[in-house]
């Protein structure tokens, strides 16, 4: 079990770590501790390990920042369900080794602060509300996120999986 | 994240410039492996993608000849944090031996990709900003990416796309005094939302002949629309073939007529909360910022200038200008533009990417609003969430500095001089003291933005839509 935060549409990077953080400003081991200082204070003093991002439309939509992202996975987010990934937000999770699952109806059903449970193999997301299905990724991006983001990915292989 | 695929038809600039360097025919929706022409780097992401580089085990970039890179996002350097870092940047540069290299001040990485020629019409460019979108304003397809990917495509010289659907922009008509490129984009912006083009290539039309400048504002701006590319068809750079078929398909058409066309302003803090001038004339403004990739040519200063030569800004209103090149910054010098400018009141500022993004230049206090010709007016985006940012072109900045309120350019264009001054005297006596931290200027912004329906309807003034 997890926690559940729930964000709206068009959450942007600035509000996911605004630039003013940039580790590049701060320091690489400080940025992660204002990941949503301004939307939500609590956040990163709160949030555990395996803990579920949800959210709308156009999550993570703005600046090329991979230190959005690489805040999140510093703090160890299981994934993010939403119902739409800016692109540039998209790539850096899949690069990063973080699951981004689109999902229809994850934001609705999910409240808040609700226990649930991230099944990437079971193509679901779990609430006390009932089960969110997941949009199954495209099998490039999920041989990437299985090696652990494209790096990782590449040093085995040497090149980037199959697009035929 | 798959769209619709394979649209019936010919091909889009994005599946003929993805079809030419992959070497297969890519249609929307396939996953390509693309050869790139050049990578940009730029300063603030340097610690991760050398990290990345390093992690792939590559010691050197594929290709030092096909590097750029730039210290323009926090430049110079205004912290101690920050100056440690472009060292340790200029230190890579010379390592990798990498000769195309633009330190603090020389200006915005896209502005110098573009007017320096590092864009070549036709091929694929990744760059580290987002607003790498920029170089589809000389036919290349500019993709904006994060450190990661930036790394893999330095080591490989190759990156994965999906190849995107296209969106069809195509401008009517010629523009009216005082209404300028960025009124035009902001209109589309208005019309397909800020992810209404994810993943997807916004290709232009009409646009080809206008000057180098307005394309670039074109072409940078569908960043906030969500999109991959956004590239102009018939650019006197583009060659013969980088044409899109008669018959390509587009998954959706929008229309701008430019003679219709009011000025735009943008509503914090949202970049598609867009409304004509008009609807928010007399909201006061305590910053001024003309500057950014999107409007800080010289162009643009000529634009405020042609309002306030031989005046004074207001004195309550500050107003930074940041020349988005040295060649820009030097154009304006040279015709006297920034002096006139100076002379005004303003703060000429660095070359570079200034208070665009809340790093350095003249960040915004809690409850400031400023006027902004950059791109982007998310909460916090220029210092203290607090502070609210309105968007729009550099001539309604020029009113705004004046007059310490929004207005309407054209009225102020359209008089003599005495007829303008009387203008100004009335607008700041209306203008009173509200300002900065002023419980009023607050309200009145928050009614505006209640105002405001997040998506507008359609077959307003200046636009018709074909879905």
């Amino acid at each position: 079990m997890a926690r559940a935060w729930v964000f709206g549409d068009d959450l942007d990077t600035d509000q996911i770590v605004p630039g003013r953080y940039a580790p590049f400003m701060v320091g690489q081991d400080r940025f992660h501790t204002y990941a949503f200082c301004d939307a939500r204070p609590e956040f990163a003093k709160t949030v555990k390990a395996g803990d579920i991002l949800v959210g709308g439309e156009n999550f993570g939509c703005g600046s090329s920042r991979e230190y959005a992202p690489a805040a999140l996975q510093k703090h160890g987010i299981g994934g993010i369900v939403a119902e739409s990934f800016a692109r540039i937000f998209f790539r850096n999770c899949v690069n990063l080794g973080i699951p981004v699952i689109e999902s229809a109806n994850a934001v609705t059903l999910v409240k808040d602060g609700d226990d649930v449970t991230l099944d990437i193999a079971g193509g679901v997301l779990r609430t006390p509300r009932g089960v969110a299905r997941l949009r199954p990724l495209a099998p490039f991006a999920r041989e990437i996120l299985a090696a652990g983001g494209v790096v990782a990915y590449l040093r085995e292989h040497g090149d980037f999986p199959s697009v035929r | 994240m798959a769209g619709p695929s394979a649209l019936p038809g010919g091909p889009t600039l994005a599946e003929l410039i993805l079809s030419r360097v992959s070497g297969r025919d890519a249609r929307a929706g396939d996953l390509v492996i693309a050869p790139v022409s050049r990578v940009m780097v730029h300063d603030s992401v340097i610690d991760a993608v050398m990290a990345g580089l390093k992690d792939l085990g590559k010691a050197k970039v594929w290709d030092t000849a096909r590097v750029c890179v730039f210290v323009d996002h926090a430049a110079p350097a205004p912290t101690p944090v920050v100056a440690d870092s472009h060292r340790v940047l200029r230190e890579w540069v010379r390592e990798q031996g990498i000769a195309t290299f633009y330190d603090a001040g020389e200006g915005v990485c896209h502005q110098i990709m573009v007017e320096e020629g590092y864009c070549e019409p036709g091929t694929v460019i990744v760059g580290s900003d987002s607003h790498s979108n920029s170089y589809g304003a000389v036919g290349a397809f500019g993709a904006g990416m994060g450190a990661t990917d930036i790394a893999v495509a330095l080591g490989l010289g190759r990156t994965w796309l999906r190849v995107p659907e296209s969106i069809k922009v195509t401008f009517t008509g010629a523009s009216r005094r005082g209404v300028t490129m960025k009124d035009a984009i902001m209109r589309v912006v208005r019309e397909i939302g800020t992810d209404g083009a994810r993943y997807a290539c916004v290709e232009f039309h009409g646009a080809g002949d206008l000057a180098q400048g307005d394309r670039i504002t074109l072409a940078g701006m569908t960043t906030e629309m969500g999109a991959k590319a956004g590239i102009v068809v018939g650019t006197p750079e583009a060659p013969a073939w980088l044409r899109p078929a008669a018959d390509a398909s587009y998954a959706r058409e929008v229309r701008v007529d430019l003679s219709t066309l009011e000025p735009q302003i943008a509503i914090p803090p949202r970049v598609d909360q867009v409304s004509d001038v008009s609807e928010a004339v007399g909201i006061p403004v305590d910053v001024v910022f003309l500057g950014s990739c999107t409007n800080g040519r010289v162009v643009d200063m000529r634009q405020a200038a042609e309002l306030l030569r031989g005046r004074r800004i207001h004195p309550r209103v500050r107003l930074e200008v940041v020349p988005s090149s040295r060649r820009q910054f030097e154009d304006a010098m040279a015709d006297g533009t920034l002096g006139a400018l100076s002379a005004a009141g303003a703060v000429i500022g660095t070359s570079g990417c200034g208070p665009c993004l809340g790093r350095t230049g003249g960040v915004l206090a809690g409850e400031e609003v400023c006027f902004s010709t950059a791109n982007r007016n998310y909460r916090g985006r220029m210092g203290s969430p607090d502070a609210s940012i309105y968007l729009g072109s550099p001539y309604v900045a020029a009113v705004a500095a004046l007059t310490g309120v929004i207005d309407d350019p054209r009225p102020y264009l359209e008089a003599g001089d005495a007829a303008l001054d009387a203008l100004v005297a009335k607008r700041r006596e209306q203008r009173g003291d509200r300002g900065a931290a002023s419980a009023r200027s607050g309200d009145r912004a928050r009614e505006l933005i209640a105002a405001m329906p997040i998506r507008l309807a359609p077959q307003v003034a200046g636009i018709e839509v074909e879905d």
